[in-house]
């Protein structure tokens, strides 16, 4: 899995709520049988007209946002459990989610990615979005190791929380399997016992 | 000490419990389908792993397949290849899969139940956000993401934290024409999309407890809906009666001793919730959603809900919606045409929605603007209303009786609404184009949905129950 440890970029906002996970990637584009390729369809139906032109007022397909962080209204990856979402979102050049809410799957999924969901106040991610909208090139500083959040613009920084285990794995790049597996005489233990 | 439901069957099933970490929790039961298991058979093949527990791993096909002349070789190259790969997968990790041509093979919610593989007690995990369903049966079932799949098949168990437990209770008798689908859109519509998330649902109360299996289902199986990864039921002699004499339920001895076990899942009396929600059954009137979300229903007969009355911070958002589903604010929904009627999904495609479909079109006739697709949830279900002559109603109505699979649901295979098009779906989501790209939703019971299908428009279903048939 991916590390994480810190970020300073740019950010892409995307100020809705409630954006679901077929928003993020259509079902349509869950055929592949590999974890590649997905970012070119991530957001697919609100980044294209339905004759595969671009719709030059998304966000995602203005030049003036890039970044690494994308920032997002609350309730985040709601819906279908797709891990396809995750993969989007990072095969798209992301390492950070910014949002007031996310939802569960998609959260999990993010961090067994390797991606960083991170969930601020809604004033936090208020400030966010208007500092954005004056200058696009406005900057986040994202640091795993102290859980902050700094607004580059404005200096405002906030705290975010994090399971400790869960953080360890994203700074270390290990994963949920081998942990497990470093425990399975438990389980077989467990099986015979029951 | 006291105990919820939830907590009684995590603790029998927690491996390891260490402070900082997640509990290592035992998967009795993986379900896996085409779309989120290649990858994680992919990881297994990466780190020269087996499946560690193969026959506790069941799989089929479902949402990829088309619901029609469904032993042709599959058109959609890409959808072919994926499904393709899951026979070969099985067949390569030794696991049991009910796929296309088998009598088993339907969508993966409803098989479960159907071939008494879903029981009281257990802990069961698919990558598909509806597994939330088999919770009727009072069992910890919830959706995983493809990680998680690869994690199941490697060690059969999960990294989880446990979730907080929340009780909604729905009590009193239901109206005429309401049913389990209007109780579950009615409830998210109370709490909203995100209303549930982080917490595990127990349903109670005596409307819940007086409903059938399949009803339960329905409610289970829309948690997510609201967030929540888990809801259940306790189960109760409704849930026994529909186990017994299942393909792979228990029998004999093994049954009175899993019946006798079954008997103690219940929440104590003085159990503590983390959040306690009580509605009134005679609150609740048939249902139909406007946005696209499914927090945003109403009863069908009242006014979609003005911009102005939404929270400042949402405003924008909710006419965003409206704008999507080409609808106003402040206007009644009741008599919008629409193009389709879709009745299928894990949510209600199961015996009793067909039947309850059948016994209200008999005599009636769907109107002519209108394409109306019955998809039944497995090929058990689809050989029975054959058997049952409801096929017959349904051709005699204009209905299209289909083959199973996820279908409309989710625009994922060949079954799709076409762009800007109006369907009423007894599916689970009205997100912008789930059912096909710019595809309308209106989610509703199999009920509400017949009633638009014979009228060609969003119709309160009361008005019909209460004139005859023209046979």
């Amino acid at each position: 899995m991916k590390k994480f440890e810190k970020l300073t970029s740019a950010i892409v906002p995307l100020n809705i709520e409630n954006i679901d996970t077929d928003q993020i990637i259509p079902a349509r584009f869950l055929k592949a049988t590999t974890r590649e390729g997905f970012g070119e369809n991530l957001f697919r139906d609100w980044r294209y007209n339905g004759d595969n032109t671009l719709k030059t007022d998304f966000v995602l397909n203005n030049p003036a946002f890039k970044g690494r962080i994308l920032v997002a209204g609350k309730n985040f990856g709601c819906g279908s459990s797709r891990e396809h979402a995750a993969w989007a979102i990072q095969d798209a050049g992301f390492d950070v989610v910014i949002s007031s809410f996310f939802a569960d799957i998609f959260k999990g999924n993010a961090l067994n990615n390797g991606l960083l969901p991170i969930q601020v106040s809604d004033e936090f991610l208020a400030e966010i979005f208007s500092t954005v909208g004056k200058d696009n090139s406005a900057q986040l500083d994202v640091d795993l190791e102290t859980q902050t959040v700094t607004n580059v613009v404005t200096g405002s920084k906030t705290d975010f929380e994090i399971n400790p285990y869960k953080k360890s794995c994203l700074i270390n790049g290990y994963d949920d399997i081998d942990f497990i597996l470093n425990q399975k005489q438990l389980v077989e233990e467990f099986e015979q016992n029951r | 000490m006291s105990k919820t439901l939830v907590e009684k069957i995590w603790d029998a099933h927690v491996v390891k419990s260490e402070v900082g970490f997640p509990d290592i929790l035992y998967i009795d039961t993986h379900l896996i389908h085409e779309v989120t298991s290649p990858q994680a058979f992919d990881g297994l093949r990466k780190r020269g792993l087996p499946v560690f527990r193969p026959q506790q791993t069941v799989a089929t096909a479902d949402h990829n397949v088309p619901t029609l002349n469904q032993l042709q070789p599959i058109k959609e190259e890409l959808s072919r290849y994926q499904v393709d790969m899951l026979t070969k997968n099985c067949a390569e990790f030794g696991i049991e899969l009910y796929g296309l041509g088998h009598p088993f093979q339907g969508i993966v919610h409803v098989i479960g139940p159907e071939l008494g593989i879903t029981l009281p007690g257990k802990t069961m995990v698919c990558g598909d956000s509806h597994t939330s369903t088999h919770g009727a049966f009072g069992a910890i079932a919830f959706g995983i993401g493809t990680s998680q799949v690869e994690q199941v098949f490697a060690t059969q168990c999960l990294l989880q934290q446990k979730p907080k437990t929340m009780k909604i209770e729905v009590n009193g008798a239901l109206g005429q024409g309401v049913t389990a689908k209007d109780i579950i859109l009615y409830i998210i519509s109370k709490i909203s999309a995100a209303g549930g998330t982080g917490y595990f649902i127990e349903y109670a109360g005596s409307t819940i407890e007086a409903l059938s299996m399949e009803a339960r289902m329905t409610i289970c199986n829309m948690s997510i809906e609201m967030g929540a990864r888990g809801g259940l039921i306790a189960p109760d002699q409704i849930t026994f009666d529909y186990i017994k004499g299942r393909e792979f339920a228990p029998a004999g001895e093994e049954w009175d001793k899993s019946l006798a076990y079954w008997k103690t899942l219940y929440s104590d009396a003085d159990a503590t919730f983390d959040s306690v929600l009580t509605f009134d059954a005679a609150d609740i009137s048939p249902m139909i959603t406007y946005g696209t979300n499914p927090g945003m229903g109403m009863g069908i007969a009242e006014h979609i809900p003005s911009t102005a009355s939404q929270v400042a911070s949402e405003q924008a958002s909710f006419q965003k919606a409206l704008d999507y589903m080409g609808i106003e604010q402040d206007t009644e929904l009741v008599g919008k045409a629409i193009d389709y009627v879709f009745i299928g999904s894990c949510t209600n495609s199961r015996m009793e929605d067909l039947r309850e479909v059948a016994e209200f079109v008999k005599g009636r006739q769907k109107a002519e603007n209108v394409t109306v697709w019955i998809v039944p949830g497995s090929k058990q279900i689809e050989q029975q209303a054959i058997a049952e002559g409801l096929d017959k109603i349904f051709e005699a109505a204009g209905f299209q009786l289909r083959e199973p699979g996820c279908s409309a649901c989710l625009g994922m295979n060949e079954d799709k609404i076409p762009a800007g098009k109006y369907c009423v779906s007894t599916s689970n989501r009205n997100f912008e184009g789930r059912q096909g790209p710019d595809s309308r939703t209106f989610l509703a019971s199999p009920l509400t949905a017949a009633a638009a299908a014979i009228t060609g428009r969003v119709t309160d279903v009361r008005t019909l129950l209460n004139e005859p048939a023209h046979a």
